[in-house]
């Protein structure tokens, strides 16, 4: 938190002489070491870590896979194929890369899910969350164009349906969607911006993703309970408590994605990406990634087509001010009952949603898109303002030590052996 | 790890649950572009976490493919090298040599400017058997015989819930052959009544789009010989021909399910001493 006193103390001359000049080792010692974490956090708040290292592997992964790749309507298809069969170890990249993408989103989904569960937007974390929602938006760009970059079908289709929502804005739509194509459909020029900006955009989301840190690092972490932290007992330095949880976490992580990588590695993707794209076939349905598909059931369930792509960015747009919407002085759902059931019915509708996105737009689906995409915003307009002011909440603990240890925190210390408490990091 | 509050429990069930249904998503996702097609699991060497190619099977597809549907189907993404490649169907280099060697290839220009045929090494390309796709077109009644170097993989269909979620823990990856096997034995000539035949397709319920497909049924009975005693059977020819077109799509799947097993047994060791380290440390503090 911001008040944490550093407790950095170099060792040998060489660190104390960097420390005086650019102390980024206290930086890193303060935010990763002594930096004091709720001692309750659970598992469903690991997922923030794991994060950061999906980008990281996003990152070199795409690296090497962008010395192989050529960003050419002709070459583009057959040079990931070169990847695959001839490249070193190119199938490899190229499947930790694509599954990684859907790895990301999983990650990033149960770490938006684990922040509504616990109320992590409420003040003073308003604008933590709003970066988490700007680095949401930055990762769906990334992952669209980065879809695109094979030149399969379902790139190409899906890239002339995304670009094409554009057109819905009145007067100047059809200009813009030109003016993203870089021509009269999507084409070379279009391939070969979004390869740059799959490139780039991964970097803002590393900007993004520090000033993400450096607000949790000023507010602090929430915790299950909710309740701010209010004294040395509340917390557990990051380093080893926090480090080793998170490493387990990640590690397990990592026992499904390579369960996808390596057994299952089109599982999450879509067998018309390896046909060639081409501009005269339209496939049978065109569908985007599944993690789209929510976004995309909303988009199909308004008939008119300004409305429709209104209301999909609306469904992100919202989430924005959320922390306004919910007007609970109580954060965490285990002590709102009410909300406690509300937040699973919001996460089997978003389910619902997902899968109504891949079915086709016709009959029923439509019907059952719309009840579920008026759901999914009166979960945020009308049940999150009124849940606030009518919601009988249960009883707050005093503090986090009083949750964990059943007692009012007046012997706090005795949760820890004398030691283990005042430099833990340094222990064994 | 002993949890304090039920609710965290139920959390992490019920965020473990979603995120299952969520991953399943991408398969209805997935499925949906292949019709509401249904196709029969057929057991498959490379299937499963140990999944290997049947060498003799490999060579027997690759038969079936240079004597029969190298006619009409191109294999553009293939070399002659990877047909001695690690995983593959096995053949030696002196083999592909020969294989490679019967084909003429365009080379040039040379010095002199002329272009001139030679015979195929193993860094050439397989021919297509079409110029280009125009003239496919034109001797196949409009419709281009698809290339095979990705088929295996560009064909699914429709698994449906609950099986997608299944298919998670089945790994089951290998609806493109089954397709292919449907189809190549999926032919019929008893055509139900309310279905009317357009003049040069056939029928064959197992076709991704439609039931009437440009390609005569291209198999039969005792059509090629094979040197190994299998079986000269439609069946036989259709199963051997579809495991080629796996590899074709997919020459790396041995080695990386291979690798795969050994990433998971470190991963979960990894996990297991980690999980060991994180109880020593939070032994001494509640949580």
């Amino acid at each position: 938190m911001s008040g944490h006193s550093s407790s950095y103390d170099p060792q040998n001359g060489v660190m104390k002489w960097l420390d005086a000049r650019l102390p980024l080792p206290r930086l890193v010692h303060d935010s990763f070491v002594s930096y004091p974490v709720p001692r309750n956090l659970n598992y469903a708040y690991t997922f923030g870590g794991m994060l950061s290292i999906m980008l990281v592997v996003q990152i070199i992964t795409g690296v090497v896979l962008a010395m192989h790749y050529v960003a050419s309507a002709d070459a583009a298809f057959n040079s990931v194929e070169h990847i695959m069969r001839d490249v070193n170890y190119g199938w490899l990249l190229r499947y930790v890369h694509t599954n990684g993408a859907s790895m990301f989103f999983i990650a990033v989904y149960v770490h938006i899910f684990r922040g509504l569960y616990y109320g992590s937007y409420k003040e003073p974390r308003e604008v933590l969350w709003i970066l988490g929602v700007v680095i949401f938006l930055l990762m769906m760009a990334t992952a669209f164009m980065g879809y695109v970059l094979p030149w399969g079908q379902m790139s190409f289709w899906g890239a002339t349906v995304i670009t094409n929502l554009f057109s819905a804005i009145p007067l100047v739509g059809e200009s813009i969607v030109t003016w993203l194509w870089g021509g009269f459909s999507v084409d070379q020029p279009t391939l070969n911006r979004f390869f740059s900006l799959h490139y780039l955009l991964p970097f803002m989301i590393a900007g993004v993703v520090i000033l993400h840190v450096w607000a949790l690092h000023v507010t602090g972490q929430t915790n299950p309970t909710g309740v701010e932290v209010k004294q040395k007992s509340d917390t557990l330095p990051f380093t080893p408590y926090a480090t080793i949880k998170d490493a387990f976490a990640l590690v397990v992580f990592f026992v499904v994605y390579a369960w996808f990588v390596f057994y299952l590695p089109n599982f999450m993707g879509h067998p018309d990406n390896y046909i060639p794209a081409n501009p005269l076939v339209t496939p049978a349905h065109i569908v985007p990634e599944w993690y789209f598909l929510p976004f995309y059931a909303i988009l199909r369930a308004v008939p008119d087509k300004l409305g429709g792509v209104l209301l999909m960015f609306g469904s992100i747009a919202v989430l924005f001010v959320l922390p306004w919407l919910d007007t609970s002085k109580v954060r965490s759902a285990s002590y709102r009952p009410t909300y406690r059931a509300f937040f699973w019915v919001f996460v089997v509708v978003a389910i619902v949603l997902g899968w109504l996105g891949s079915k086709p737009a016709e009959g029923g689906y439509v019907i059952a898109s719309r009840i579920f995409t008026a759901y999914y915003f009166a979960h945020f307009l009308i049940l999150l303002p009124l849940l606030g002011i009518f919601e009988k909440t249960k009883p707050l603990p005093g503090s986090i030590t009083e949750s964990v240890l059943g007692d009012g925190g007046s012997k706090g210390g005795s949760a820890m052996p004398s030691g283990a408490a005042a430099s833990p990091e340094t222990k064994g | 790890m002993r949890f304090k509050d039920n609710t965290m429990t139920t959390f992490l069930t019920k965020t473990v649950a979603t995120a299952t249904l969520i991953v399943g998503m991408a398969f209805s996702g997935a499925a949906i572009a292949a019709s509401e097609l249904h196709v029969e699991e057929q057991d498959w060497s490379f299937a499963g976490p140990f999944g290997k190619f049947d060498q003799a099977q490999l060579q027997r597809g690759f038969q079936i493919y240079t004597e029969n549907c190298s006619a009409c189907h191109s294999l553009n993404l293939l070399s002659f090298r990877n047909l001695m490649q690690e995983g593959g169907p096995g053949f030696s280099e002196a083999e592909v040599r020969a294989i490679a060697a019967e084909v003429s290839v365009l080379d040039g220009p040379d010095s002199d400017g002329e272009m001139f045929d030679r015979p195929g090494r193993l860094a050439d390309r397989f021919p297509s058997p079409w110029a280009n796709e125009e003239q496919g077109r034109a001797s196949n009644n409009g419709a281009y015989p698809p290339d095979f170097s990705l088929l295996a993989k560009a064909r699914a269909a429709t698994r449906g819930f609950p099986t997608f979620v299944f298919d998670i823990f089945t790994q089951y990856q290998e609806s493109g052959p089954d397709y292919i096997y449907g189809l190549l034995t999926g032919y019929s000539a008893d055509v139900p009544a309310d279905v009317e035949m357009l003049p040069g397709l056939n029928y064959n319920p197992h076709y991704i789009s439609g039931v009437q497909i440009a390609m005569a049924p291209p198999l039969s009975a005792d059509q090629h010989e094979y040197s190994d005693g299998s079986p000269q059977t439609v069946d036989q020819y259709a199963r051997d021909v579809a495991a080629f077109m796996m590899w074709a799509a997919e020459p790396h799947l041995v080695e990386r399910k291979a690798m795969g097993f050994r990433v998971l047994i470190f991963l979960l060791i990894f996990a297991g001493l980690l999980y060991l380290t994180k109880r020593k440390v939070f032994a001494s503090v509640k949580h």
